[in-house]
């Protein structure tokens, strides 16, 4: 991983998880010995509003916030409600979004926010075995396998290059 | 996300890192009523296995800690900024008994109201009631100033102000915890007469020793290990700064020499001035009222300050980068996202269509139940404080022309009823209104709004372990209430709104009992219940809290 730091935006609407995945995150970049913020604003989330969650990851982090248009990835759960987050990307960041995973999405259920990390872990330098322990860490057991299964499907359909969303250079390589 | 196996590195929120000083520093006693950002300290405290426990509101919390610091004890009393306001009686006179056992007050404010009724900036009242102050600015220093207001409370015998915000509270940051803490001093009694009674005799003798003692922490601050000094490139730049503003100006200005103030009363006026004095352009960089930068102009210290315009809400990178560059440009504003409504099958619904219905006056109150104001049912028209529906409902009814206060309704939660409602009901039968009043009270059997928390009117402690639990038909034909009706919304559909139409017609002092919990709250009260019956304790693993709001 290059220097300099990681800005991840969560972005979907109160119970459909972001916090949840926004701890997975944060754990794999604590367990890739980085240091490591997270941060959102809890209040009203449960009660179906917009939530984000902000994840920075690097050697030093220092604001908990990522700052407005620097987000390197924005990971859209609510994309009906993207364009209250679009601003917080970045001009040559990545927005990862559930239509990426076509067909799959729907069979994914709960496990889409997964396959999304998996498909925003593509992008990253942590080992995948990294992601692994953070999704066991986060997540109770029984929840293990079904959502290994879908990280590990939206890690490959990311790695082969989806044409819609994945044309891109990786963020981190346009890092300066 | 846990400590498992992280002995030396842990990941935590501030809130999380709070809670596991207070239990490394073995506090005897931890207590507080729920509110964002501060409800997790003792949630997670509790499943630490510390001594947490719920009070009926803000005020009793603080005279329980202050109790338990008479007996020596170390203890921590936690709330929401608000809430100081209603602890703000035994706060300033705390300041004039002083303590034997540590006593650490945690105000967590909410720049930017995120989810509470105001952002009033709690540092005022460490300076109005003459309580020393240390402000964190992430987890690790969280962890930190928890035992460090400990130890300056016992040492100088003073209740010690936690301030917190927001996004100290809930951001998760890396903390690397100290081993071994020497273990507290046992609690025991010393009597003191004149310092813990405070007549004037003895107030007057009091207020003189808080002002030296004030003097003399002011001294021990100058040097304190708390303020930290970071050099920069040259006599250019030089920021002063407290708490989270400083992660934000030291990655705005990374040239800058920054001056980050642990402790922000009594202040270090010596290290300001000399800090201050080496740099071209001196600025302070904090969020909310401008505390630091009003307190170092009045001694006559040169510095620069935020534009009025950075008192609203939150500071950022973004924000601090303006105030530097002398940009006033308007700051980008986020499209608005969706605003969070009550649940589909909340309980609460039934209520506010009555209301509606009948085309009620609603003096309203703090809770899930705040969200029927929003469109589409729009159904409340006051809400100030906690409690306040209750004396609101009563003034409105005193004054209007009997037409329009004959539809005057008061709404309120079963915790805020706990909270804060009870000498609402006494008013009620001391000062009738002419037209009488009605009391819809919507026990949904949790605290909601702020993640399901228990209260006194649950009959469960913090940890969901049987309590006693209030009565509350009892309790209102105790003070006087006659008319007292209970209603459950969903056995009984139509029924509220014929009784609330009789209770209005009635003109009476009337209290209306709506009862069905919250459905998020359902389940596991199921699951409590069914622990309590087998005798055995609930799982406090599965217990709620995971999911936190105003
Ligand atoms: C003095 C004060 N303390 C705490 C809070 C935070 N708070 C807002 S509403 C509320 C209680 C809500 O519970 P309840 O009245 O039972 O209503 P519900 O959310 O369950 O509908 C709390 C603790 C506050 N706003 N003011
Ligand atoms: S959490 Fe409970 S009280 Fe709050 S809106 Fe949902 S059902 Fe209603």
């Amino acid at each position: 991983m290059r220097d300099g730091i990681v800005n991840v935006v969560i972005a979907g609407l109160g119970g459909q998880g972001v916090l949840t995945a926004s701890d997975v995150i944060a754990a794999a970049a604590f367990l890739a010995g980085l240091d490591v913020k997270k941060s959102e604003v809890h209040g009203m989330s449960q009660r179906g509003g917009s939530v984000a969650s902000d994840i920075r990851f690097g050697a030093r982090v220092l604001s908990p916030m990522v700052p407005p248009g620097e987000a390197d990835f924005l990971v859209a759960f609510a994309p009906e409600w993207i364009d209250v987050s679009r601003p917080r990307l970045k001009s040559d960041g990545v927005l990862i979004e559930p239509a990426f995973l076509g067909d799959d999405a729907k069979s994914l259920g709960r496990a889409l926010n997964t396959a999304m990390l998996g498909a925003l872990s593509a992008h990253l330098d942590i080992d995948e075995n990294v992601w692994i322990e953070a999704i066991r860490w986060v997540l109770p057991k029984k929840l293990h396998e079904m959502n290994e299964r879908a990280f590990a499907i939206g890690r490959s359909m990311a790695s082969s290059g989806n044409p819609k969303e994945f044309t891109q250079d990786s963020a981190l390589s346009t890092q300066d | 996300m846990t400590e498992t196996k992280l002995t030396e590195r842990l990941l935590l929120s501030g809130n999380e890192a709070i809670a596991l000083a207070a239990k490394h520093a073995g506090v005897a006693l931890a207590t507080g009523y729920p509110g964002t950002p501060s409800t997790e300290i003792l949630e997670r405290l509790s499943k630490l296995g510390g001594p947490a426990q719920w009070a009926p509101n803000e005020k009793v919390a603080m005279e329980v800690a202050i109790g338990a610091a008479f007996g020596g004890g170390r203890a921590i009393v936690t709330m929401k900024h608000v809430g100081l306001n209603v602890a703000a009686d035994p706060l300033f006179t705390v300041a004039y008994t002083g303590c034997s056992g540590g006593l650490v007050i945690v105000s967590a404010d909410d720049p930017g109201m995120a989810s509470s009724q105001n952002e009033q900036d709690n540092r005022h009242y460490a300076v109005a009631a003459g309580v020393p102050m240390l402000e964190p600015a992430d987890s690790q220093e969280a962890y930190e100033y928890t035992l460090r207001a400990l130890e300056l409370s016992e040492r100088w015998r003073t209740p010690v102000l936690l301030r917190v915000t927001t996004r100290v509270c809930h951001s998760k940051t890396l903390v690397r915890p100290s081993s071994n803490q020497p273990s507290p001093p046992a609690p025991h009694y010393e009597k003191d007469i004149k310092a813990r009674v405070m007549i004037p005799a003895y107030a007057r003798p009091a207020h003189h020793r808080l002002r030296a003692r004030l003097d003399e922490i002011a001294r021990w601050n100058e040097t304190s290990p708390l303020n930290l000094m970071f050099e920069g490139q040259g006599p250019a730049l030089g920021i002063i700064c407290s708490g989270v503003a400083t992660m934000h100006a030291m990655e705005a200005a990374p040239g800058a020499a920054i001056l980050k103030l642990g402790v922000t009363y009594p202040l270090p006026m010596g290290l300001i001035r000399s800090f201050a004095g080496r740099f071209e352009r001196c600025v302070v960089i904090e969020e909310g009222d401008p505390w630091l930068a009003d307190a170092i102009r009045a001694a006559g210290i040169s510095v620069e300050d935020k534009p009025a315009k950075y008192r609203f809400g939150e500071l950022d990178v973004a924000r601090v980068r303006k105030i530097l560059s002398h940009d006033d440009s308007a700051d980008t504003v986020a499209p608005p996202g969706k605003p969070p409504a009550l649940c589909a099958a909340c309980p609460h619904r039934a209520s506010f269509e009555a209301l509606k219905n009948l085309d009620c006056i609603v003096a309203g109150d703090i809770g899930c139940y705040t969200l029927s104001v929003l469109p589409p049912l729009e159904a409340m028209d006051t809400c100030v404080c906690m409690g306040a529906s209750i004396g609101v409902g009563l003034g409105l009814r005193h004054v209007l022309p009997p037409d329009e206060a004959r539809r005057v309704v008061s709404v309120i939660g079963d915790s805020t009823f706990m909270h804060s409602g009870i000498t609402g009901l006494v008013e009620m039968m001391y000062n009738v209104p002419p037209t009488g009043h009605v009391v819809l009270l919507l026990d949904n059997g949790t605290t909601a709004m702020t993640g399901l928390q228990e209260h006194p009117g649950t009959g469960r402690s913090l940890g969901h372990e049987p309590a006693h639990k209030v009565d509350y038909e009892a309790l209102a034909r105790g003070i006087g209430i006659e008319s007292v009706h209970t209603i459950d919304p969903l056995v009984e559909p139509g029924r509220l709104e014929v009784v609330l139409r009789e209770c209005l017609a009635a003109e009476k002092p009337a209290l209306i009992i709506v009862r069905r919990p919250c459905i998020l709250a359902a389940g596991k009260i199921r699951q409590y219940e069914q622990a309590r019956r087998q005798g055995a304790s609930c799982d406090c693993a599965t217990a709620p809290g995971s999911a936190t709001h105003a």
